[in-house]
């Protein structure tokens, strides 16, 4: 997980529709962040509810809150309450779900299936308190990041070179990069690449990534704490 | 932030400052954001709170389940109509600001979670009162909340300001705390007194359970957001006079720290002890949860319902 300094708006903030930090606010941000990692509106998002958010979600507008994220709301965005119907309006269609992501799992997690176009990707998430939420895994792969930073989320066939280039690219943009992470599943598979940084990542650089025959998908995810 | 309130004592006596202008100084330098920056993110906080608390006074706001809403208006009203209340203009006042900001809180409205959300009446109730009675400025204000913040920093970080961590001592009581503070500083105490007023409010609150019906926050949480406005309110006057924590104010935080980590889980934030596990209690969160079950069968059959049109459907 991302260590830092425990900021003035942590304790004063978030900015938010009630009623619970955790099961609202911070199921909004995982909303926010599995969009990102889908890099578009959902247009089908399966959504497995674990734990606390399986148990008392629904009087706290986890379900709601969730799908407001996915639609690309902030923690105080007044049409929280209504996104249900938004969702509807919007072609997005939701499926709630029970599930059960063993006893390892933060009890406020949520497991979100999303598609769009040919585009899918399956993300782990857990609000762990106050408004704060873990990106836990992607498509299967321990990861962890918590939309404190801009970050760069790469997936791409490993190989030898594919962080000089990466990095190569951060020193092109004069990007100073705080926090990266490598995970992959076994020798010349598929790997996950994350990089966390301290300033914009400008979609140029995204776009340069893709040209790459060997990454099959790169995304920014833009901060979304402030 | 700061690892100790000793640690914020010695910064502003070395640079005789006060308690807000060193947490300024320490939220620009480790977010790397100009002092004009945070003080602007600070100031739009104190503007929501301000909304949240005129909207929960304007009218009987009911709560998403329908279990609570509109005593904060219900008490307005009643001083309006010009009863005296026996915990006098002041703190009745408070009293109904931090409930009204928590009953807007339990019906989806907008507020600020200071620390957490079922919290969130007391720093409001508290400042907005002060300034009401005082005229104390908005920038004076949003001072105190720099104060408040470090305080709930040091909390944060010695102890806890989560009900499933540390019980309801940890979010109604850090609130207290935090607003005991700001306050002091507000009506021109030392750093030193507020510390102090830390320390009185924390022991006066210690071993508060978090035991809330349903899972919800709303019972008891609307109405201990006016206990901790009280208990605040104690605090300052004592600190202002020169009263001491015999406990030093570090050794007090880490004192709610341990009773949170040593409370029994049905206490924190479980809905499974205390007034959840009365049989009222037990009886609301039945209606409830049975209501919302209905619910929830209805809305994802709907949702499939309508998308089966349009999309294909692996289910």
């Amino acid at each position: 997980m991302t260590k830092r300094a425990i900021s003035a708006f942590d304790i004063i903030g978030p900015i938010m529709v009630g009623p619970s930090s955790s099961h609202t606010a911070g199921a909004v941000r995982l909303g926010r962040l599995g969009r990102a990692i889908l890099g578009a509106q959902p247009q089908r998002a399966i959504l497995g509810l674990h734990g606390s958010f399986a148990r008392t979600g629904r009087g706290h507008g986890t379900d709601r809150a969730l799908v407001a994220g996915l639609l690309g709301m902030a923690t105080d965005d007044p049409r929280i309450r209504e996104s249900l119907d938004l969702a509807r309006a919007a072609g997005m269609e939701v499926i709630f779900r029970e599930v059960d992501l063993g006893e390892d799992a933060h009890p406020n997690s949520v497991m979100m299936t999303l598609q769009a176009g040919d585009q899918e990707v399956e993300v782990v998430g857990a609000s762990v308190g106050g408004g704060m939420v873990e990106i836990r895994a992607v498509n299967g792969y321990p990861i962890s990041f918590t939309g404190e930073h801009e970050a760069l989320l790469v997936v791409a066939e490993d190989r030898p070179g594919t962080i000089h280039v990466i990095t190569g690219l951060f020193l092109d943009y004069e990007l100073n990069i705080a926090f990266s992470r490598v995970e992959r599943r076994h020798r010349g598979g598929e790997a996950i690449q994350l990089f966390e940084t301290d300033d914009a990542i400008p979609d140029e650089l995204v776009a340069a990534l893709e040209d790459f025959y060997w990454v099959y998908w790169a995304r920014r995810i833009p901060r979304i704490i402030e | 932030m700061f690892e100790s309130l000793a640690e914020m004592l010695s910064l502003a006596e070395a640079e005789n400052q006060p308690l807000h202008a060193i947490v300024i100084a320490r939220e620009a330098e480790t977010t790397g954001r100009s002092r004009e920056e945070v003080w602007a993110a600070m100031a739009r906080r104190l503007q929501v709170m301000r909304q949240s608390a005129e909207e929960g006074l304007s009218r009987p706001v009911r709560s998403l389940s329908g279990m609570t809403g509109g005593d904060a208006y219900r008490l307005w009203q009643w001083l309006a109509a010009g009863h005296e209340p026996v915990t006098g203009p002041i703190l009745s006042r408070a009293i109904a600001r931090a409930m009204a900001v928590n009953e807007v809180n339990a019906g989806m409205g907008c507020i600020v979670a200071t620390p957490t959300a079922g919290s969130a009446g007391i720093l409001p109730g508290v400042l907005l009162t002060l300034q009401e009675a005082y005229g104390f400025s908005d920038d004076d204000l949003v001072n105190a909340l720099f104060t408040a913040s470090g305080v709930g920093a040091v909390i944060a970080r010695r102890a806890s300001i989560a009900g499933a961590a540390g019980g309801c001592q940890a979010e109604t009581g850090s609130a207290a705390a935090m607003a005991a503070a700001a306050g002091v500083e507000l009506l021109g105490g030392s750093p030193h007194q507020s510390a102090h007023a830390v320390a009185i409010t924390l022991k006066n609150m210690l071993g508060l359970v978090c035991d809330p019906v349903a899972g919800l926050v709303e019972v008891p949480c609307i109405k201990r957001n006016a206990a901790g406005a009280a208990q605040c309110f104690i605090a300052i006057d004592l600190a202002l006079a020169g009263v001491k924590s015999v406990i030093p104010p570090d050794e007090v935080i880490d004192a709610m720290g341990r009773i949170g980590r040593r409370m029994d889980p049905r206490f924190k934030e479980t809905a499974e002890g205390g007034l959840a596990a009365t049989p009222t209690g037990r009886r609301l969160a039945r209606m409830i949860w049975s209501h919302s079950e209905d619910q929830r069968d209805r809305k994802p059959e709907g949702q499939r319902d309508a998308a089966s049109t349009n999309a294909p459907t692996t289910e």
